[in-house]
């Protein structure tokens, strides 16, 4: 069963590769919204530090939306997903699949990059450790939660602007715990162990159900 | 068997036809008494250690709107989970027809909010979990609202926007959970604590009995919006043309 599982792995990575600058414009969309924020409200260190947690956060939910349209679109459109479809193994297990391979070229380039972001807003190192960690947890809930929209979406006139209108308000649990855990780790790293937790459970319930909620989404889709 | 006779949509248009009437006569009775009772049979103030003056009266639009929000938003999904497991059309229907008013509800309830917020916060507008909710529950019935006028094909539409809507039942716990509790060891509101066995007696008569009035009123308009998608959507099929005929 899992040899599906690294085949599509394997697959979207290596299609991912072939073209990477879809990869790299996710991550340029992440680092441009961050650095625009600065000019926009001032450059006083004291308001940056305040700002920064909330700021990156929002980034990565704004980056990790725009790049779900690709999700599914692409095999949607040369056919590739009806075969999936077909397959005797669970479309659950093939979206976990794709959604895998999806976090991996868009959520893992933001968690590396976060770091870099948050001396931009010069926040201690304390934060910059629980920044990588809060979005190493709360990235794959955002692809997991947002693949379940790109499934209802799918070759619709305006399916962006649409999957952000349908995502973004099931984003709010990542984004509250998420920002809140760099702002507190910012004064105690200790305090900071409630929000992991929590993290990690959005994380858990989210692998375990929004697979399938993404594989009856997308069979709506296809029927 | 007797229990799904109106689950088709040629038997429920009448029965729905003739229910209409009743919701509205109710509806109308229930607002003319709550509002009668809420501005007259009332005391000037809102008790507390805080009292309010004549401005709390706004509660028997705003608690009332605000509840109603939220239950039909629960019936939105109900009617959405129904749909998915037993595949009945009307269920479906009667989900669309369902959230136009759900988010009315939510918006009136916002709106009136602030109204009562800026005599008595000082502010139109405040981070309070409650308001934040009840926004996170307007841009819930957009999105629902949005992905259904989205998608051309009825039968697609339907099934997307009552699997988005089960989602958005799912997440709910966990968004207002979130809201009011953002930091774990701790939670706040500026909303008074309130129960209703702590409210004077003729407040909470007319705060239900707008309740009431609003309940019924739902229901009045989501079945109104129910025949007409019927009838638009089935309008080429022989029962309904028999029965344009004779209406005609």
């Amino acid at each position: 069963m899992w040899q599906v599982f690294r085949c599509i792995l394997g697959r979207d990575l290596r299609l991912a590769m072939r073209r990477r600058t879809e990869v790299l414009t996710t991550l340029f969309f992440f680092v441009i919204v961050i650095s625009l924020f600065p000019l926009g409200v001032g450059t006083e260190k004291q308001i940056l530090r305040i700002l920064g947690p909330g700021v990156v956060w929002v980034a990565a939910l704004l980056a990790s939306m725009l790049a779900l349209e690709r999700l599914f679109a692409a095999d949607h459109e040369d056919g590739t997903l009806e075969q999936m479809l077909m397959t005797p193994q669970p479309l659950s297990l093939v979206v976990l699949a794709k959604v895998t391979a999806h976090w991996l070229l868009t959520g893992l380039p933001l968690v590396a990059m976060a770091p870099l972001m948050g001396m931009q807003y010069h926040l201690p190192d304390t934060a910059l450790v629980a920044m990588i960690l809060a979005l190493l947890l709360g990235t794959p809930v955002l692809s997991l939660i947002g693949a379940i929209g790109a499934a209802l979406t799918l070759g619709l006139r305006g399916g962006g602007i649409l999957l952000s209108l349908l995502i973004l308000p099931l984003y709010i649990p990542v984004l509250v715990y998420g920002s809140r855990a760099v702002t507190v780790s910012a004064i105690d790293f200790a305090e900071t162990l409630p929000y992991f937790s929590l993290l990690g459970a959005f994380l858990l319930l989210a692998l375990v159900l929004s697979p399938l909620a993404a594989a009856a989404a997308l069979r709506i889709a296809t029927e | 068997m007797k229990l799904f006779r109106f689950s088709s949509p040629a038997t429920f248009y009448p029965l729905a036809g003739k229910l209409i009437p009743l919701f509205w006569v109710l509806t109308a009775l229930a607002l003319v008494i709550g509002l009668y009772w809420g501005f007259f049979e009332t005391p000037d103030r809102l008790g507390g250690t805080n009292p309010q003056k004549e401005y709390y009266r706004i509660i028997f639009i705003h608690v009332p709107a605000a509840w109603m929000s939220m239950w039909l938003y629960l019936m939105l999904a109900v009617w959405s989970a129904i749909g998915l497991v037993f595949n009945t059309r009307l269920s479906f229907m009667m989900a669309q027809a369902t959230a136009p008013t759900g988010a009315l509800f939510t918006f009136v309830a916002l709106y009136t909010g602030s109204f009562w917020g800026h005599p008595s916060w000082g502010t139109w507008w405040d981070w309070d979990p409650r308001l934040t909710s009840e926004l996170i529950l307007f841009f819930l019935y957009v999105g629902y609202l949005a992905l259904h006028s989205a998608i051309d094909d009825p039968r697609r539409g339907d099934k997307a926007s009552a699997l988005l809507a089960i989602v958005g039942l799912v997440m709910l716990p966990l968004i207002f959970w979130s809201i009011n509790c953002p930091d774990p060891n701790q939670c706040a509101a500026l909303h008074q604590r309130s129960g209703l066995s702590q409210m004077e007696g003729n407040i909470l008569f007319a705060m239900l009995t707008m309740t009431f009035g609003l309940w019924m009123y739902s229901f009045a308009a989501t079945l109104t919006r129910l025949r007409s998608l019927i009838l638009e959507r089935e309008g080429d099929s022989a029962w309904a043309r028999e029965l344009l005929e004779r209406e005609r």
